[in-house]
Formats: C-alpha cells, structure tokens, sequence
C-alpha cells in the first residue's frame, strides 16, 4: 500500500472543477472594485495613515481615474529608510506596471502572480483608466465563491427531486417508468432496474427501499429476457406511499404458477443456467422482496406481474 | 473488514478493470455463487463476491447491489463489453486462475469472516 497521500477521486474531481473555474471566471468578477487609490501628488507620510487605517500593503496611483503607478509598502519603507516622508508618492512609486483587463481569464491572472513577484495586479480598460484590483486572496475568494454557488445548485436539484411530490398539487401524483424489454437481450439485462433504482434514489428513498426494489424489478426484467416469446414491457409507479411495478407479455405464460412459486423450481435451459440464471429464485426473490405479489398468466394473453412497495412516509 | 487494496496485497489477483485507489474501498463481508438470484438475496452491499461467471450480467447484479468488486475465479474472462460497463459502473474486476474455494478461503484468512 502506498503511504503517500494520494488525490481521491473526490478530489480530482474539486481539483478539476477549481481549473474549469479559473478558465470560467473573469478577472472582473473576482477583483476588489472599491480601490484605495492616491494622487502622485499625496506625500508619503499621508499614504501611510491611509494604508495603515484601511490595513492594506499597497495601491494604485491615478491621475482623473488613468493609472500612473502603484505604491507598494516596499516602496514607503524605502522612503522611511531616507527620511524623506514629505516627498510624493511620485517620487517613489513603481511605473513599470503589469496590469490586467476585466475580461481576462482568472487562470491568465494566476499565471502572471506565478511569474513575476507582484503582490497586486491593476485592472484597467482600454484606455487604462483603472477599474479594480486584483489579488491573489481575491482569486481564492473568487473560486471559492464560485465553488459554493456550484455546491447550492447541486444541493437545489437534489432538493427539487426528493420534494417533488410535496411541491405538485393534485388528488393523486404519480411518476410513470416505462422500459421496453427485448427477448434475449443479455447485454442490457438489469439496466432498467438499474435506472428505476437511481430514479428513486433521486427522489429521496432509502437505500434499502431502493435496493428491494432494484432486486425485484431485476428478476422481473430478466424473466421477460430469458422467458418470453417477443420480450415485454416493465411499468414502475412511484407515489409517495407506493411503488407499483407491472412486468408484462405476450406469452407463452407459465404452465403452472404454483410450482414457478417453489424455490428452486426452474425451466432454464443449460445456456441460460451457463449464464447464471435459471436458479429457480426469482418469483421466490421477488416475493421477499415486495409487499404483494400478484401472477396472472394463461397461454393465450401471456404473464402480467404486479408487485407493490409500500413506504414508509417517513422514507418516500 | 479490510481495503481492497490489503486484498490485493496479499492474493494474486489479476486487475482488469481501469485502476481506482484501492485503499479507499472498503470491503465489509464476502460471497460466493454462481447463480445470480442467489446472489441478489445472499450477498450484501460493499462486500466482495466470487463467482465464475464471466458475462455481462455480472456487472449489472452488482451495481443493482452495490457490490464494489468481483472475484472472477478458474481464469473465466470477461468480454470487453463486460469490461468496459464496469468501468462505467466503477466496479473493480478481479481475475484468477484459481477456484472459488481457494479464494474464499484466503479472503477469510484476511479477515473477511461476514
């Protein structure tokens, strides 16, 4: 076992996410937009109450709104080391600016924080009037901002699924799967019991409710593979107390329902048993696992199966 | 109880499906049939099942049971159909020339007494 602390794939995937975000986001919906800004003309002394009372490390230089450098507290301790707290900002503030547009990508934004050592990006328009700034803190704010918006939709859908029948009025709400099943299909065998299971995961079931009826609808469904002329059809109604699940076909209908009851019990040829069916279990199975049970089957109109779950209300 | 990883450690297994980290999946309990609808009763969710069957259905049974990993015994192979639904289904294969019996066994050795 390796003891290295590997990324889960819980976490590769919230990795993967966090890169889609940074090509998803633009600097301008993460960026700070009420700046501190100073006129070259404010003396060292004035800047430094100013940043010291809005405790930030630096900021931006304009003139009528057009960026003319930035002031960084490097610059300030510079300027403290030469005594010269009457001077401009002019004199010491860095005009060798890197700056960034609105509509850039955050990821671009990161790549220049990686590059070079600036501490704060300016963010102009066209005519490099300044518009925000941008540190790396407002990134990680942005991205986990973005990230919670993500987390509440996701929480919002689930909430919708599993509250769908308290949010719709009517006398009787009900939800109708239907699949088609084809005679000898064993590539897809179990994919419908598979989707009804999910569906009612989505809706708020249990595990356990889930899983019984996922069993059910399976033998039903493999039944109607392995057994019947032309195939069938599987009809799940999920209400809120009840799930109802209709297996039928058109033949050739079973000979003897009782003795199909039995345990054990089984018609299966040997290349039906070679795939692990034909155990004489499935009607037993299904009975364990539903509430009722229900076999009407003759040659002529073929088999119809009716099973019915109920929930508890305090599981639907 | 143990990872499936610790499984893989100490049983000479074949893995044929796309790696997932092991070490994070926790195998609760055991089971071994060839007859699906006796697995559908018999085997519990997060457990590990052996059995010889090597088709499609396989995959299916265990997704329906949330069954994370199966034990395909006496070199029976899968198809790649039945490869690639498990990798979709995130189901672990496992391969082996030995029998059912011997792998119960050691995987009782391990631990996994349920």
């Amino acid at each position: 076992m390796s003891d290295q602390a590997a990324v889960s794939d819980n976490n590769a995937g919230m990795i993967t996410r966090v890169e889609e975000l940074g090509y998803e986001l633009k600097v301008g919906q993460v960026m700070t937009t009420d700046v501190v800004t100073f006129s070259p003309e404010t003396t060292i002394l004035e800047a430094l109450d100013v940043i010291k009372q809005h405790r930030i490390s630096g900021a931006p230089v304009t003139v009528d709104g057009k960026l003319v450098g930035i002031i960084s507290m490097e610059d300030l301790i510079r300027a403290l080391r030469d005594g010269r707290i009457d001077r401009s900002v002019s004199n010491y503030m860095s005009k060798d600016l890197i700056t960034v547009k609105a509509m850039e990508k955050v990821v671009d934004a990161l790549k220049i924080f990686a590059k070079t050592k600036v501490g704060r990006l300016p963010v102009v328009d066209e005519n490099d009037k300044l518009v925000g700034l941008l540190t790396k803190g407002d990134i990680t704010n942005g991205l986990l901002n973005a990230l919670q918006r993500d987390y509440q939709a996701e929480e919002i859908i689930r909430y919708r699924a599993s509250h769908l029948f308290e949010d719709i009025e009517s006398d009787r709400t009900s939800l109708i799967l239907r699949y088609r099943i084809i005679k000898d299909d064993f590539v897809h065998g179990g994919a419908a019991s598979n989707n009804i299971k999910r569906a009612l995961l989505r809706l708020g079931a249990n595990r356990q409710i889930a899983r019984k009826c996922g069993i059910a609808v399976y033998e039903a469904e493999m039944n109607l593979i392995i057994h019947t002329n032309n195939g069938g059809f599987l009809r799940v109604e999920i209400e809120p107390h009840k799930i109802t699940i209709e297996a039928y076909d058109d033949g050739p209908g079973i000979e003897d329902v009782e003795k199909a009851l039995t345990p054990g019990y089984s018609t299966a040829t040997d290349s039906i048993r070679e795939k692990g069916f034909g155990a004489g279990m499935g009607l037993v199975n299904i009975r364990s696992c539903v509430d009722e049970m229900n076999i009407k089957s003759s040659k002529e109109s073929g088999t119809n199966l009716y099973m019915t779950m109920y929930l508890d209300k305090t599981e639907s | 109880m143990c990872s499936l990883q610790t499984i893989l450690d100490n049983i000479e297994l074949q893995v044929l499906t796309d790696p997932l980290e092991y070490s994070e999946i926790e195998i609760q309990s055991g089971y071994t049939s060839d007859l699906l609808s006796c697995v559908m009763t018999g085997a519990k969710a997060d457990g590990v099942w052996v059995t010889l069957i090597a088709n499609i259905n396989i995959v299916a049974v265990a997704s329906l049971l949330d069954i994370p990993a199966i034990i395909i015994t006496e070199n029976a192979q899968p198809d790649a159909a039945t490869i690639a639904r498990a990798n979709r289904e995130g189901i672990v294969l496992l391969s082996t020339p030995v029998g059912s019996y011997q792998i119960v066994g050691r995987l009782w050795e391990l631990g996994i007494k349920d």
